[in-house]
């Protein structure tokens, strides 16, 4: 205790002991009340948050939200639209994503040779984690859209949704596949097997939790994001329902529904429906978060 | 420890559970129903087909309302409607071309129609309704504050702006003035500068946003604001705020329904959509557009908006019908 705390001035020697130890207690708890407190603040702020969305989203959640497309009248207006757009660019993110960004993890962690330009390329890749969402979209609607030529549509919402998320899944793929021990690696080369062979069958199995964890995250940030889709084209209205085979189909999404929600002038829009339309997105979110600790627990052991 | 392939399984069932729930909720109104080229006039033929529409955020929920209605009777027609603003959505409407539709709360400005001859893009342009732009303050502000002369109006937003009420107009208390308004990408911006005040930029110490929700929330809280935004922002807006009077010279107006349609009320913008004419060879086109004129008066209410004048309709009615041929 006495070493670990240093008083900064001190008279007498009996009382130094006595205080140092009184004071570092104090010190001790004020510490975990900080703590305490942290914990807290985040927690109070989100339940308030959920609450005042509950309270102002609830009434307008019935069915027809559900199985109807946008009104004037803000209790006729629906989400379906948005809500099979999103459902549609989380299965074809999913599906474009993971393979590659798991391929480039194991790439970069297992096999690339330790040069420069590996390093360079990680250095990079990185970075792209941390660029601003927008421009994401940006890049997919002049890359995509214009000159591929795919036009505003669900493949270029969801290009542009893989583009945003791979380096995270990449990150979060390399991480997992570090800390599996070495030992298992070299066990298995001992044994005769090829590195393909020992990477496949005995890392990436231990590693998969990690890996699944880290792209379903990835995943449930992808699908809350307007920007990138926004300037990828998504639409604000349309009734029709977008399913993930129609690649070259316009689409709607829910956060750019809800924002349009919060930009028209009536405030039952404003406040009821794009509350209600918070609480959808927040429960999609929640799911895909949950499935993302079934399967970590599952595959822990 | 599973292996591989069950965690591939897995991640399959993962995958087919969401493609089922995405299109779980689909119905047929995709498919095509009956190829119709027989008769385009008559109004039993169901259509099929899906309609490009960008532009204006003002205009948008009129045309949402309009495609809502009309979703009732062509249920085969799907109205893909984005809102890039108007400069967005002639950017689209002329240079890339991928709409057919253009909803633009402002004329098409010069430089715009360049664009689209070169592109070889020939529209027409339709007039769907009004707008008034509506002035507005806290309601703490002092009540003498209630009526503003366009000269007026430039040295409150004008690039010389005054910082105080009574630099304005002596009779006005000595209160700072604080301004909310609509940032440079809006077409309400615009509308305001170049249509009717004339000048070629406003003042630049004000608080700009693009989303009018925000501009109504600096108004009421402040005693001495001023800003300005589309009507039916103002028809929600609540007690908390309170329209000015706009003299145009002939007099102080408030800006209302009727004298929006009167025009004596002068801070009123027009609405349109612009609709290719190559693309009203596509009956579905064509007939949304007829649809559009025929119904406008119908919801323009609702939204928020004003009618255009019945001659105006008509007018627009005769040249859409010249550019369908």
């Amino acid at each position: 205790m006495t070493l670990l705390s240093t008083p900064r001035s001190t008279t007498k020697d009996v009382a130094i002991a006595l205080q140092t130890s009184k004071a570092s207690t104090r010190k001790e708890r004020l510490f975990q009340l900080f703590l305490l407190f942290s914990t807290l603040v985040g927690l109070v702020i989100l339940v308030v948050l959920l609450v005042d969305i509950v309270v102002d989203g609830f009434s307008s959640l019935d069915l027809g939200f559900f199985t109807d497309y946008t009104s004037r009248r803000p209790e006729d207006t629906g989400i379906r639209a948005g809500l099979t757009g999103t459902l549609s660019l989380m299965v074809l993110v999913a599906l474009i994503a993971f393979p590659i960004g798991v391929g480039s993890a194991i790439y970069l962690e297992s096999f690339a040779p330790r040069t420069w330009f590996t390093r360079f390329m990680q250095l990079n890749i990185t970075n792209l984690a941390g660029v601003p969402s927008v421009v994401y979209g940006l890049l997919a609607a002049a890359l995509f859209a214009y000159i591929l030529n795919f036009g505003r549509t669900l493949i270029t919402g969801a290009l542009a949704l893989v583009l945003l998320i791979l380096p995270v899944i990449i990150v979060a793929g390399k991480e997992s596949i570090k800390a599996v021990p070495p030992s298992i690696y070299q066990g298995a080369i001992a044994l005769g097997a090829t590195p393909w062979q020992a990477v496949y069958k005995q890392v990436l199995p231990v590693a998969m939790p990690g890996i699944l964890t880290g792209t379903i995250l990835a995943l449930s940030r992808a699908i809350g994001e307007a920007a990138p889709i926004l300037v990828a084209g998504a639409v604000f209205s349309r009734r029709a329902d977008s399913e993930p085979w129609n690649l070259t189909e316009p689409f709607a999404a829910l956060p750019v529904q809800i924002f349009d929600f919060v930009k028209r002038p009536q405030e039952a829009f404003q406040v009821e429906v794009a509350a209600a339309g918070i609480l959808v997105m927040l429960f999609v979110l929640l799911l895909m978060n949950s499935a993302a600790i079934v399967l970590r627990n599952r595959y822990s052991k | 420890m599973l292996s591989l392939t069950k965690n591939k399984l897995l991640v399959g069932a993962i995958a087919a559970a969401l493609l089922l729930t995405a299109c779980s909720g689909s119905n047929d109104e995709s498919t095509a129903t009956e190829s119709t080229e027989s008769t385009e006039s008559t109004e039993v033929a169901a259509l099929t087909g899906s309609i490009d529409i960008d532009g204006s955020s003002t205009v948008g929920p009129l045309t949402d309302a309009i495609a809502e209605e009309y979703a009732k009777v062509q249920s085969g027609v799907i109205v893909n409607l984005a809102i890039s603003g108007t400069g967005g959505g002639f950017e689209r409407f002329c240079e890339t071309g991928d709409t057919q539709i253009s909803n633009a709360s402002r004329p098409i400005k010069d430089k715009e129609v360049e664009k689209c001859k070169a592109n070889g893009i020939e529209f027409t342009e339709i007039r769907v309704g009004t707008d008034a732009l509506t002035m507005v303050t806290s309601s703490e502000t002092p009540a003498i504050i209630q009526c503003l002369t366009t000269e007026e109006v430039v040295s409150v937003w004008g690039p010389n702006a005054k910082k105080k009420w009574n630099q304005v107009n002596s009779s006005f208390p000595d209160l700072e003035i604080k301004v909310f308004a609509p940032g440079a990408d809006s077409g309400t911006y615009d509308f305001m500068n170049e249509d009717v005040l004339d000048i070629e930029e406003p003042r630049q110490d004000y608080n700009a946003s693009e989303d009018d929700n925000i501009i109504s929330q600096g108004i009421e809280g402040t005693s001495g604001s001023w800003g300005f935004y589309g009507f039916a922002y103002y028809q929600n807006a609540g007690d908390k705020q309170r329209a000015l009077q706009y003299d145009a010279g002939a007099g102080c107006v408030s800006p209302s329904v009727e004298t929006a349609q009167d025009d004596t009320y002068k801070m009123t913008r027009p609405l349109f959509i612009y609709v290719r004419n190559d693309a009203l060879a596509r009956p579905e086109v064509a007939d949304f557009a007829k649809f559009y004129l025929d119904n406008v008066a119908s919801v323009i209410g609702e939204v928020g908006y004003i009618e255009a004048p019945a001659e105006t309709i008509a007018s627009a009615k005769a040249a859409l019908q010249a550019a369908i041929g």
